[in-house]
């Protein structure tokens, strides 16, 4: 049938291409792999932070932010945590980033800091959240603080989380494509 | 921008808790470039205000507290005349700096929020020193 042939044709191709262009596409795939890879590297030492894109996963900052949206953050070390600032940062022990604002901070002479956080959609602080019997965060739990934003953008990682098929599938057709793709 | 303020304080468990009562005058502008404009240009998505009240104490070098906010949307009235408000928030210390504290300094400051864009962090002029007695209030109920 004509489904029949364009699949023909598809491995057609693939039978087509000797040992060598294989490699070289492969080789390819490796190169954007790897300049992806520095890319990021390259952000997380500019930025100091970890993590330096993320996305928004809950409500609890709305209006503001809203599941889906990306945020850009820094987290330079001599940056002093301030109220009114919004930080994302991580629970001991857990791995889901959370993004709130800073509605308290007591700092000693020596540097020494700790604050409480809350999400400006939230009836009460972050104190439910943290460990047991932990009141308030510290430097060390800060992934960094949110310097701009774009919206709806981060919804793609939502999906790719929530059906894992859909990233399978996004991965497969990338990977078809670099493959396949001709150097005229 | 202008605050009154009065105030009292109580002690709770083991740390002074203040209470504070105020007035917010203000104007919400944008002062880039030297000229007052309205602060809701096209990319201005809301505001995020907030008055922090900031001090310093023998515990601590630096403590700021987050008194009361108010989310401001695009098409809302950059003026602000609020009367008698009371703070939203517990305003605890993290000990017993409060009592006694002469120089508690009141600062109302608003978070940029962009439809998309950089997050700026804006802290506006005038600011207002209060404080508190030196003794614990007992009788006033809140």
């Amino acid at each position: 049938g004509i489904g029949g042939g364009a699949a023909m044709d598809l491995f057609g191709d693939l039978r087509r291409m000797n040992k060598r262009q294989l490699y070289y596409q492969v080789l390819n795939f490796a190169m954007i792999v790897s300049s992806a890879l520095m890319i990021w590297k390259g952000l997380i030492v500019v930025t100091g932070s970890e993590s330096p894109i993320v996305v928004v996963l809950s409500g609890s900052m709305e209006p503001a932010f809203h599941r889906g949206d990306l945020l850009f953050l820094t987290n330079f070390h001599d940056d002093p945590i301030r109220a009114g600032e919004i930080v994302v940062f991580k629970v001991e022990g857990r791995d889901i980033p959370i993004v709130h604002r800073v509605i308290k901070v007591h700092e000693k002479g020596n540097g020494n800091i700790k604050f409480l956080t809350k999400g400006d959609n939230n009836e009460v602080d972050d104190r439910g959240l943290y460990k047991e019997g932990q009141n308030w965060l510290e430097k060390k739990d800060v992934v960094g603080r949110a310097r701009g934003f774009l919206p709806y953008v981060g919804m793609v990682t939502i999906i790719m989380n929530d059906y894992p098929k859909f990233k399978y599938a996004l991965l497969a057709v990338m990977g078809a494509y670099v493959l396949l793709k001709r150097e005229s | 921008l202008r605050k009154n303020v009065e105030d009292f304080t109580g002690p709770r468990e083991r740390s002074d808790l203040g209470f504070v009562t105020f007035d917010i005058t203000a104007d919400i502008l944008n002062g880039k470039n030297g000229l007052q404009i309205s602060i809701f240009d096209w990319n201005v998505k809301q505001l995020f205000l907030y008055l922090s009240a900031e001090y310093s104490t023998k515990n601590n070098a630096l403590n700021q507290v987050v008194l009361w906010d108010k989310i401001m949307l695009r098409g809302d009235n950059p003026r602000l005349s609020l009367k008698d408000m009371k703070s939203k928030y517990f305003f605890f210390d993290d000990g017993n700096g409060l009592k006694g504290n002469r120089n508690i300094t009141l600062t109302l400051s608003w978070n940029v929020v962009p439809n998309a864009g950089i997050l700026p962090l804006v802290t506006g002029s005038g600011h207002v020193s209060v404080p508190f007695p030196d003794t614990y209030e007992t009788t006033k109920s809140y």
